[in-house]
């Protein structure tokens, strides 16, 4: 009984973590109608920054700051100079340049810092709480991620709701064209949003490292079980991406807890297949079916 | 291969009697006369090559074969496929497997190690019929993340992280006693590479071919024309995925060794950066795109080892090269190497037109 709850516990943890890939998803798809795959790659760069800093002394919330304005700039440096010249193309083709930024960038990564397995600083204790004499599976550190993606999705919900630049991004990412007649610079908005998306992906990729550990490409599983995640959402609805994120962080952590924990990656492919086949479209979309 | 191209393009020319020439016409026997040329050749020039050099060679065969099947379906169906290189996992342990417990000849594990992986190919296929571009692309990465851990899960039977160990066919005796089964290996390979080859030409002029790119270019043209998708995009799905097993147990054999890593995701995206880079949809890409999978990383470790650069920029420049290339060549040249050379192949023909 104590297992099913601690694995549910483990499971709303990671799956907030998911929640955050997703949300990187889903930014950059709802605007762009590309699956940025380098996610994985920034996320895990954008952390080897905060590590290579925390090294140097740096305090952890500067490195983790840092860290976030890095994935910030790298994800719009990437959407103005790689992805902007093939927006337009086939999206086969949008999808081969963000796996070529996924190879680059994690072979970069292993040139620089190499490929061996390192800890990151968790900052709080990831030792389970003590309740009433049971110790529980989950940590300080796993409140930590709850305050964090909480945080984020409060400020994120309030830039796209209240303020004049959400409204534009929105509009760019719905009505390009309308949006450009009304004097909206729409390729700012997708840098930005590309920007805000890679940021959100070296979050997660800050509260993941500490458990999976740091190397080149420590990141591609939680990419994928993002990218599940963002699917059972509806790849459009950053709301969707937080429900995604926590169903298929509890679903894995039932898996790896009951099964092992091989099965985890074998899994969210299943689920995968199985969410596709049965809606297309995603469990949370608003979106209407968009074939021709 | 490419040098003895010209060749049926002759044939016709000589004015033999009526029904040769029409034999000649047909695709099938001019890229069999091709590919018996080729094997030929390949047959002259490994008995001046060493046995090193033969060994680099037969490791560019299994890739020709799986990167023939995936450009087949990513460039001539408009299906894109990150698992591939699971697909060739499931043919190297279809084979490794059946020559463990087994005592099958060599030529029916081949064929097994292709049709199991057709068969997994065709289940996965019925799931990517219902899905596009970035879905696919996501759902393939799951599985070749997810499948090599299946191999740790079940140690007993596929031998866990170490992997299980393959034998390499002894040489016949009709090669000579000299023969060594690394020759064997290459000869074996190449006949291969040649059977694929001959029938993925043939099956692209064909009324299949047509159909996979009617798929490709409008589905809903093709679907009103009475063309099934769903089953085309099948049937693509499930031979591209025979020619990646029929690799795959052709990669078991020349490593010696089938484990886990050696097809990890990397494996998979390598696949797709020498697809690309090699040239989408052509089967003469998927040559070259073989010959840069095992002669780039050569290069990158020789090129880090005289700048005595330290390990973990060779363990990584060729991944760095390939990821480079594949963000250069979307944007420069889509059609890749193939694409730059028949564009210079194309040039050459109308300077010698122009002055005449």
């Amino acid at each position: 009984m104590s297992n099913f709850w601690n694995f549910l516990l483990i499971g709303v943890s990671n799956g907030l973590v998911y929640s955050l890939v997703a949300l990187g998803i889903v930014l950059i798809y709802r605007s762009t109608r590309v699956i940025n795959f380098a996610l994985a790659a920034m996320a895990m760069f954008s952390t080897f920054i905060a590590a290579t800093l925390i090294d140097r002394n740096v305090p952890y919330f500067v490195a983790f700051l840092a860290a976030m304005v890095f994935g910030f700039l790298l994800g719009a440096v990437t959407e103005r100079f790689v992805m902007r010249p093939v927006e337009s193309k086939s999206p086969l083709n949008a999808v081969i340049v963000a796996i070529g930024m996924l190879i680059f960038l994690e072979a970069m990564a292993g040139v620089i810092w190499g490929a061996k397995l390192r800890n990151f600083p968790s900052y709080f204790s990831l030792i389970g709480l003590k309740i009433g004499g049971t110790r529980l599976a989950i940590s300080d550190f796993d409140l930590f991620i709850v305050a964090v993606v909480v945080v984020l999705l409060l400020a994120l919900s309030v830039l796209f709701r209240y303020t004049k630049l959400g409204l534009m991004m929105r509009a760019s990412a719905f009505a390009p064209e309308v949006a450009r007649l009304l004097g909206v610079r729409v390729g700012r908005m997708l840098t930005l949003g590309w920007g805000l998306a890679c940021a959100a992906g070296a979050v997660a990729g800050l509260l993941a490292a500490p458990k999976v550990f740091l190397f080149p490409n420590n990141m591609d599983g939680v990419l994928i079980f993002g990218f599940t995640a963002a699917i059972i959402g509806g790849l459009d609805s950053p709301v969707g991406a937080l429900v995604g994120g926590l169903l298929t962080g509890v679903a894995l952590s039932f898996i790896g807890g009951y099964l092992g924990s091989d099965l985890e990656t074998v899994g969210a492919f299943l689920i995968l297949v199985v969410v596709l086949m049965a809606r297309p479209e995603g469990i949370f979309s608003s979106m209407s079916a968009r074939r021709v | 291969m490419v040098t003895a191209k010209p060749e049926p393009r002759q044939a016709p020319a000589a004015a033999g009697p009526q029904g040769l020439r029409r034999l000649f016409g047909q695709p099938l026997v001019r890229n069999a006369i091709v590919g018996v040329v080729a094997l030929v050749l390949f047959y002259l020039l490994i008995g001046h090559l060493g046995q090193y050099r033969i060994y680099q060679l037969s490791q560019v065969g299994p890739y020709v074969i799986a990167l023939a099947g995936l450009s087949v379906l990513t460039g001539q169906n408009g299906q894109i496929s990150l698992g591939h290189g699971a697909l060739m996992a499931i043919g190297a342990w279809t084979l490794t497997l059946m020559q463990l417990h087994t005592k099958s000849p060599l030529w029916l594990m081949l064929i097994a190690s292709a049709l199991v992986t057709m068969v997994f190919g065709a289940l996965l296929g019925l799931v990517a019929a219902r899905l596009r571009g970035p879905y696919l692309a996501g759902a393939t990465l799951a599985l070749a993340l997810g499948l090599p851990d299946i191999t740790t899960r079940y140690q007993s039977l596929f031998g866990g992280y170490q992997g299980l160990e393959v034998n390499q066919p002894n040489a016949p005796a009709f090669l000579g006693a000299t023969a060594t089964p690394t020759e064997w290996l290459a000869i074996i390979e190449m006949i291969c590479v040649v059977v694929v080859m001959v029938l993925f030409a043939n099956l692209l002029r064909s009324r299949v071919g047509r159909k996979f790119r009617a798929v490709r270019d409008d589905e809903i043209a093709t679907q009103v024309s009475g063309i099934s998708v769903p089953r085309t995009q099948v049937l693509a799905f499930a031979l591209s995925a025979g020619a990646a097993g029929l690799g795959g147990g052709l990669f078991a054999l020349v490593s010696g060794n089938v484990s886990p890593g050696g097809f990890s995701v990397v494996l998979s995206i390598s696949l797709l950066a020498a697809m690309v880079i090699g040239g989408t949809g052509t089967l003469a890409g998927a040559v070259w795109g073989a010959a840069i999978m095992v002669y780039v990383p050569e290069w990158a470790s020789t090129l880090t080892q005289k700048l005595s650069l330290n390990q973990s920029v060779s363990a990584n420049l060729a991944l760095a090269i390939y990821g480079f290339l594949l963000v250069a060549i979307i944007m420069v040249a889509p059609m890749g190497i193939q694409g730059i050379v028949r564009l210079v192949i194309f040039k050459l023909r109308n300077l010698r037109k122009e002055p005449g």
